[in-house]
């Protein structure tokens, strides 16, 4: 069980078939103060590179899309309330939704945390 | 404090920021402060004398007020002199320098002022009968046959109030045209730095909004957008030039392949002053494209005036145009103003009257002064004037694409790495040295960004003295004296805002503050 990250800064930790997803600590930095975030519904169901929320930051708007498809099973409600945890604790506290996979497969094009941060020097 | 007559006078402790100013009521020089209207009320004054009203039989059924409404008592100077301060803390065009942008905030020449003020047009009112207002429909008329001859498109919709609200005409007649086909598409092709309104609008007429990616270059990438093409895509929405500042030069292909699988090609024409009389979007294969008259042709933006969209249609989208629209026959001109007839394809009214005819006026004036040549040369000084600058400052700011731009010099924060300060610092000690600043970090495909739009109607001497700003600040930056932008700005009315207190708890409403013991505030004397 390790952390899985996607090309738009989005991680996956994947624990039994339900996979939790937020941005990564690169994004957040990005982004700056993030003042707004929009979570989906519980109980919806999406397909892999559909948009899953959206942030709001002092400097832009921003999709999250979901790096997998299944049916969403939990959302991070406090956001919406307290946004600023997406930038004290965007690994962990600050995460977006749970979502029941479908298909495991669609983590294997997904960085890991050594090609990830490999991934962002590269941006730099 | 108390004056000799006992009476309290309170010094105005302003704490600008770090430092507070020291002079007595706040003001520094002939920057004057002024509290906010409702902590200068005070009970009882008043601006007009009205005679008491006579008794009137309540007919609301119980829901009239009881209460006060709150509001501060004020005279008529201290209401005058508050706007007035507050309008001198003002940076506008007619100020200063605007690099801003925002696809053209440009000078608003008085001759387009003076006739809109003529009483033939300014006093008319849009329901008289259109026996006497027949010249203000031959200046439709005369704007219209303008545009399509600019633009080289066969017809033009002339009542969207706005870009955006052009947009939506264009994709709605995008839409009646497919749906009178009995097709129904699905998806809109939209690039990745298009304005922001163009996946909205696609999306508020039902479609599914796919993003293109842009090549290295900046443009569109043409194989992601073949792959995207399908049956199913009723159009793409395309910016030229677009959000980078650059021509599209695939425009003739992109319209191409769109056309060959059933589709239709919406063009942003936001942008349309670094082209006009120069390329005419009838020729690229356009089905539609909406001109902003308050950008292109100088109506008042922003604050200072309504915007006005017309949107110019090809031969397969004019029957679906909007009404009313102005036609001409036998008995002089006349407006279509039902869905019938000859506008029976029309897929209705998007606005109440015909469009904002003030803005018509202003618009015709700028064309019919500057001539065909002189909208050419429009374009030309544009161009010109943003290349000026672009090469003014590229020793010291990157450009993300290599060439000449159009009508606008992009940048992205590359050499601003290592020095602690970004795009946002540099943008506040901008306004220190009286500069509105550029557009920031928009495009959002390029990092840090910074767009500069001279536009046309800027001296040499200005562009020079700008750039010589800018390079100053580059120099200041570079040097490490990351402390002066992180402080900035250090001369405007205010400091550094907290945006982010601002945006999360963002305070709407004026609270009178709660009255301490012995001291009634104006307003709770009010109340």
């Amino acid at each position: 069980m390790s952390y899985k990250f996607t090309k738009d800064h989005e991680w996956v930790l994947l624990e039994g078939d339900v996979a939790t997803i937020g941005i990564s600590d690169y994004a957040q930095g990005q982004l700056g103060d993030v003042v707004y975030v929009e979570v989906p519904e519980v109980g919806k169901e999406i397909s892999k590179a559909d948009e899953l929320a959206v942030v709001e930051s002092v400097k832009a708007a921003s999709e999250v899309y979901s790096p997998v498809s299944g049916e969403i099973v939990a959302v991070n409600s406090e956001l919406e309330g307290e946004p600023t945890m997406v930038n004290e604790d965007a690994m962990d506290k600050g995460w977006f939704a749970k979502i029941k996979i479908t298909d495991a497969s669609e983590l294997d094009d997904l960085m890991d945390e050594e090609a990830y941060k490999a991934f962002i020097e590269g941006l730099e | 404090m108390l004056n000799n007559k006992g009476r309290p006078t309170q010094p105005v402790a302003v704490d600008n920021g770090e430092i507070s100013i020291e002079t007595f009521t706040g003001n520094m020089g002939l920057r004057l402060e002024s509290p906010l209207i409702f902590e200068q009320g005070m009970p009882g004054r008043i601006g007009v004398d009205m005679a008491d009203p006579r008794p009137v039989k309540v007919r609301l059924g119980g829901l009239e007020r009881k209460g006060p409404i709150g509001l501060p008592d004020l005279s008529e100077p201290q209401v005058l002199r508050h706007f007035v301060r507050l309008s001198r803390q003002n940076y506008a065009i007619d100020a200063g320098f605007y690099p801003l942008g925002s696809c053209t905030m440009k000078h608003n020449p008085r001759i387009n002022e003076k006739v809109a003020r003529l009483a033939g047009l300014g006093d008319l009112h849009p329901l008289q009968p259109t026996s006497t207002v027949q010249g203000a429909l031959e200046l439709i008329d005369d704007l219209a046959h303008w545009l399509k001859t600019i633009t080289g498109m066969p017809a033009v919709a002339m009542s969207p109030a706005a870009g955006a609200h052009g947009e939506l005409c264009g994709v709605m007649a995008i839409r009646a045209a497919h749906e009178a086909n009995g097709e129904s598409r699905t998806r809109i092709l939209v690039p990745e730095s298009a304005h922001g309104t163009n996946p909205a609008t696609a999306a508020l007429c039902g479609y599914k909004v796919e993003a293109v990616p842009a090549r290295k270059d900046g443009r569109m990438d043409l194989e992601a957008f073949a792959e995207k093409l399908g049956p199913d895509v009723a159009g793409v929405m395309l910016t030229n030039p677009n959000t980078c500042g650059l021509f599209e030069t695939d425009v003739k292909k992109i319209a191409d392949m769109v056309h060959e699988v059933g589709g239709y090609f919406y063009c942003d024409g936001a942008n349309l002053n670094a082209i006009l009389g120069r390329v005419r979007p009838g020729d690229l294969g356009v089905d539609a494209m909406h001109i902003n008259l308050h950008k292109t042709f100088s109506t008042p933006h922003g604050g200072g005036g309504p915007g006005a969209g017309p949107v110019v249609l090809s031969d397969a989208l004019a029957p679906f145009a909007p009404i009313p629209y102005v036609v001409h026959n036998d008995s002089g001109f006349d407006l279509v103003e039902q869905a019938e007839g000859q506008a029976q394809k029309s897929f209705g009214r998007m606005k109440g009257f015909h469009g904002q005819m003030g803005m018509f006026i202003r618009a015709l004036a700028y064309m019919q002064s500057h001539g065909a040549d002189g909208l050419r040369q429009i374009a030309e000084n544009a161009v010109l004037n943003a290349n000026y600058v672009r090469v003014g400052l590229n020793d010291k700011l990157h450009s993300p694409f290599d060439g000449i731009c159009m009508h606008e010099a992009l940048f992205d924060d590359s050499t601003l790495k290592g020095t602690g300060v970004t795009t946002l610092d540099l943008a506040k000690a901008m306004i220190d040295e009286g500069y509105h600043p550029m557009t920031m970090y928009f495009p959002l495909v390029v990092h840090g960004a910074m767009l500069i739009e001279p536009t046309e109607s800027e001296s040499r001497q200005t562009l020079d003295e700008f750039i010589g700003a800018m390079r100053h600040l580059l120099d200041r930056a570079a040097a490490g004296d990351t402390d002066y932008f992180l402080g900035a700005p250090h001369y405007a009315p205010r400091r550094r805002l907290d945006e982010t207190a601002a945006a999360r708890n963002p305070v709407l409403r004026y609270t009178p503050p709660a009255p301490t013991e012995g001291e009634e505030t104006a307003f709770s004397a009010a109340s």
